[in-house]
């Protein structure tokens, strides 16, 4: 059995929607995903206690090569070098300190149960799980669970300036609906404090020698020598030179593709181009629509603008959102009388109000502004008002709990939110999808293991706030150190030497790859800048595959992304001006990454044919409007495989169980 | 106040410095980030570009202004300004060049991705260049290295905890007071502007950050010492000067650090 296949894998149409089955599809044995069974609470202790060892004398001979410095890399290197092992840390950005783990603001969760009010380990694995509305591995969320407590025990060790209360303990707060204060937080800067405890720790083993830093180093090719991942073709980001870096094992922590919709929270550098390198050397990509959309972002006005500010979600805790009543209404927010104003999240559940989940803040807002009801700029955004919370608390108050964040949209939008409403819009923040991934974090390429955000773990179709810096930690401590000991002790540890013939026909592949996008015949001069494009390819992206996807819709976006890249391809040239650094090379190659992400996007949204977390399909709804999931046909995870350019990639599936917790359908009316 | 609604324009010349290759090499090869301002061979002559830009959207940042004049550039085949940018919004610590002659420009607490063109007036001239400190040696038109940072971490700006071995978080209390004092420290980002502002090129309030971090936690006690001296060791080495209290690096910082570390630094230089 292979799974469920696109059709016609030689012949790439752009309908490859699998044809509508009653049954559910056959697991693929492509996809083992090394679950120990047993008893959930015990799983990951009985894997860590059967996983081999290798002497501390014999780690000094193993060399890693670990791609990306934010929390999940940052993490997993310092710890791997902590236990022996030479490691080679790469990173386009000029220090590790940059990573955009650091602008992670709201917290990180760990089931302490310091505020006594009945969390749990079994508490935290249950949220994940229901968080991600079924689609994630029982197994890995417990595990998570279970590390979440020891994350927080070295961060503070460390020295991470976690908020406290006067008595001395460690604060906490509830965050993003939770029921429980869990979350652990460093003002509004918690990952950055997160990110420098892993860099300082990474940094000391830079100065003991296990690390070797290379900073300005971006990954252009995987070099895998007979199917195992053994190492990476990365460019200067100065000189513009390939450099061939070998090891026994390869692991990347390159962070999420929200950028594959140009404007969203990601830094701008953000790229998925270390994942899909790996997908084309046969990593399965796993549920790669699964893409999550932040409600309160301050929303695009100029051509020029280049990204989207995410503003904390704890602004609904006080904000009220509405928009006029009357669609194209001229006059300014206060000159609107009450009577004249839609409180629409309040109107529509009543109960939750606006404090309902993110994908449907996101989607409720989406849908009045296609209706021509939203205010600002082209009408792309909401209003969010604070004048309610302002006159019961004052003014004073409202500023010490928000002051950062306002401070934050007066100095983008030039407006002050506590004379008039902030407009905000969803943005793109987090892609739960990534590389396929078994329980030991290695993809399905040996060898290559894939750690936080660039994997597709744990946090199913939706993640919980707070989480994110959960995983990447978790993978980077806790579970990558063990697991890649196990690989290295099952495998013949012999030397690739860079002149290797698998790593001189990456460095050839990699510089065909740039020698391409240089002018040169058949180049249309004077069109396309990769910019250009890659805001095309956005807008597009957004509109198909964002907060609100149909069949025809992202029907329609595979053929636009066919013609962007013909339009990638006949036009996008960068003159090579010599020696320095090359940004527009840089975006190009990337862009040519997400071009190809982006087809993949909206064939598994096209596939996956239910409402699910922030997948939310429009033919696929109740009555209410609610997201309607199909557990019958895609309680599975669904991986893609590469199958060549222009073939169609194959759909495997994993199946998911569920023992612990029967799925339930969630409705906040 | 102008609506959102109809942003309104300005007119702006940019000079702006284009230099590829650094004047001046630093003496510690083989640290993290050198290897590669090496390659770049030999320091060319830089000198100042002047670029005439109108109807900019005043809801624009300064550097999408440059994107700006960046896509018009690559447009006539020219090669584009390089300057360091990540996150945008003020946290990565990747951006900073000189605006006027003030680090990160004219307003307080921010760095130059979060400082919009409404801050200017219409026909005003700006003129950008890079940081210009020995220790940052110059990579190309607004860029610097800044892997001198990195080292001085390396020397010793962290807990010596392997992962593994902490104890129960909350078996270490930390007054309210003691904690929000430390994170201040440790809000640093790294940016350099603080070197960049100074008449001597100083990288003390960086280095006091760090101390201040760690040094207020008993966490960071046991290598308290040691650590002030091997970080401020590092800082002479990689050539930054000595501080001479003009506090104008607590001007320029956008974080907003307190210079006033940096006598606290000296305090934990005679404890060492």
């Amino acid at each position: 059995m292979t799974g469920m296949a696109s059709p016609g894998s030689a012949d790439a149409g752009l309908h490859p929607a699998p044809p509508p089955s009653a049954e559910p599809p056959a697991p693929s044995p492509r996809l083992e995903p090394r679950l120990g069974g047993g008893r959930l609470d015990t799983a990951w202790q009985r894997c860590r206690e059967a996983l081999p060892l290798i002497s501390p004398a014999n780690k000094g001979k193993l060399r890693l090569l670990v791609v990306g410095s934010g929390l999940a890399g940052a993490s997993a290197a310092a710890t791997l070098a902590e236990q022996g092992y030479r490691v080679q840390l790469v990173t386009y950005h000029d220090s590790p300190r940059r990573a955009h783990s650091v602008a992670a603001q709201g917290g990180i969760n760990a089931a302490k149960n310091y505020a006594a009010d009945g969390d749990s380990i079994e508490r935290l694995f249950r949220d994940t799980l229901k968080g991600g509305d079924f689609r994630a591995r029982e197994a890995g969320c417990h595990r998570l669970a279970e590390i979440s407590g020891a994350i927080i025990d070295q961060c503070v060790a460390q020295g991470v300036p976690f908020a406290r209360e006067y008595g001395g303990t460690l604060a906490n707060r509830s965050f993003g609906g939770s029921l429980v204060s869990r979350t652990f937080y460093a003002r509004g800067q918690t990952g950055q404090q997160l990110l420098y405890g892993a860099y300082q720790a990474l940094m000391r083993q830079v100065a003991a020698k296990r690390v070797e830093l290379f900073c300005r180093r971006e990954l252009v090719e995987l070099i895998c020598v007979d199917g195992v991942a053994r190492g990476a073709v990365c460019r200067h980001g100065l000189s513009g030179a390939l450099e061939t870096f070998t090891a026994h094992a390869v692991l990347l922590a390159t962070g999420g593709y929200s950028n594959v919709y140009y404007l969203s929270t990601n830094a701008l550098q953000s790229n998925a181009s270390a994942i899909w390198r790996a997908y084309r050397q046969g990593a399965c990509f796993a549920n790669p629509c699964f893409t999550q959309i932040h409600p309160t972002c301050i929303p695009t006005g100029d051509r020029w603008q280049s990204k989207l500010t995410l503003m904390s979600e704890s602004l609904r805790n006080d904000g009220r959102i509405w928009l006029p009543l009357q669609a194209g209404d001229p006059r300014p927010a206060a000159a609107i009388p009450e009577p004249e104003r839609d409180y629409f999240l309040e109107r529509q559940y009543p109960s939750y109000g606006n404090m309902v989940p993110r994908d449907l803040a996101s989607r409720r807002a989406r849908e009045l502004c296609l209706a021509g009801r939203g205010v600002g700029p082209g009408g792309g955004s909401v209003y969010l008002d604070l004048a309610d919370a302002i006159k019961r608390d004052g003014k004073a108050a409202i500023e010490a709990r928000y002051g950062n964040l306002l401070e934050m949209y007066e100095r983008i939008s030039g407006d002050d939110p506590t004379a008039a409403p902030m407009r905000i819009y969803p943005a793109p923040h987090y892609t739960m999808g990534g590389l396929w991934v078994d329980y030991h974090l290695m993809s399905t390429i040996p060898g290559l293991f894939v750690l936080g955000e660039a994997n597709f773990s744990e946090h199913g179709a939706n993640r919980l706030g707070a989480s994110a810096l959960m995983q990447g930690l978790a993978d980077g401590y806790f579970i990558a150190p063990a697991t890649v000991t196990a690989w290295l002790a099952s495998q013949p540890q012999a030397e690739i030497p860079a002149d290797h013939p698998a790593c001189r026909a990456a460095v050839a592949a990699s510089e065909a790859r740039i020698a391409a996008l240089r002018p040169g015949p058949g180049h249309r001069a004077g069109g396309s800048t990769a910019t250009a494009v890659h805001r095309q390819l956005g807008l597009l992206m957004i509109e198909a595959c964002g907060i609100s996807r149909s069949a025809a819709g992202l029907e329609r976006g595979l053929a636009a992304v066919a013609a962007l890249r013909q339009l990638f391809r006949a036009e996008v040239r960068i003159p090579d001006h010599g020696p320095g650094p090359d940004a527009e090379l840089e975006k190009a190659l990337r862009l040519e990454d997400f071009l190809g992400l982006a087809d993949l996007m909206l064939r598994d949204a096209l596939a996956r044919e239910e409402s699910c977390g922030a997948h939310f399909r429009e033919e696929f709804q109740t009555p209410e409007g609610e997201a309607r999931r199909d557990d019958a046909k895609f309680a599975h995870i669904a991986a893609w495989e590469y199958r060549g350019e222009g073939a169609a990639p194959q759909r495997h599936v994993e199946a998911l169980q569920f023992t612990a917790l029967a799925p339930s359908q969630r409705n906040y009316r | 106040m102008t609506t959102p609604y109809e942003p309104t324009t300005i007119s702006l010349s940019l000079r702006v410095w284009r230099q590829i290759g650094q004047p001046q090499t630093n003496g510690h090869p083989g640290g993290p980030s050198q290897d590669g301002a090496r390659q770049l061979g030999a320091a060319q002559s830089g000198g100042f570009e002047t670029h005439q830009l109108d109807n900019l959207s005043t809801n624009l940042s300064l550097l999408e202004a440059l994107d700006l004049l960046n896509d018009r550039l690559i447009t006539a085949g020219q090669r584009p300004i390089s300057f360091e940018h990540d996150c945008r919004e003020g946290i990565c610590g990747s951006c900073g060049f000189l605006v006027n002659g003030q680090a990160h420009g004219p307003r307080a607490a921010t760095t130059v991705c979060q400082l919009y063109l409404r801050h200017f007036r219409d026909g005003d001239t700006l003129e950008l260049e890079p940081w210009r400190a020995k220790a940052f040696p110059l990579l190309a038109d607004l860029m610097v290295d800044r892997g001198g940072f990195d080292r001085i971490i390396a020397a010793g700006g962290y807990c010596s905890v392997n992962t593994g071995n902490a104890p129960e978080a909350n078996a270490i209390l930390i007054g309210k007071e003691q904690a929000t004092s430390s994170f201040d420290a440790a809000t640093c980002i790294g940016c350099g502007a603080c070197v960049a502002s100074c008449r001597h090129a100083s990288a003390s309030l960086f280095v006091a950050a760090k101390l201040a971090h760690l040094g207020q936690l008993p966490q960071g006690q046991p290598e308290r010492a040691r650590r002030a001296r091997a970080m401020v060791d590092q800082m002479d080495a990689e050539g930054f000067g000595a501080c001479s209290n003009h506090l104008e690096c607590e001007a320029a910082c956008p974080k907003e650090i307190a210079a006033d570390w940096i006598s606290w630094m000296r305090r934990e230089l005679g404890r060492s």
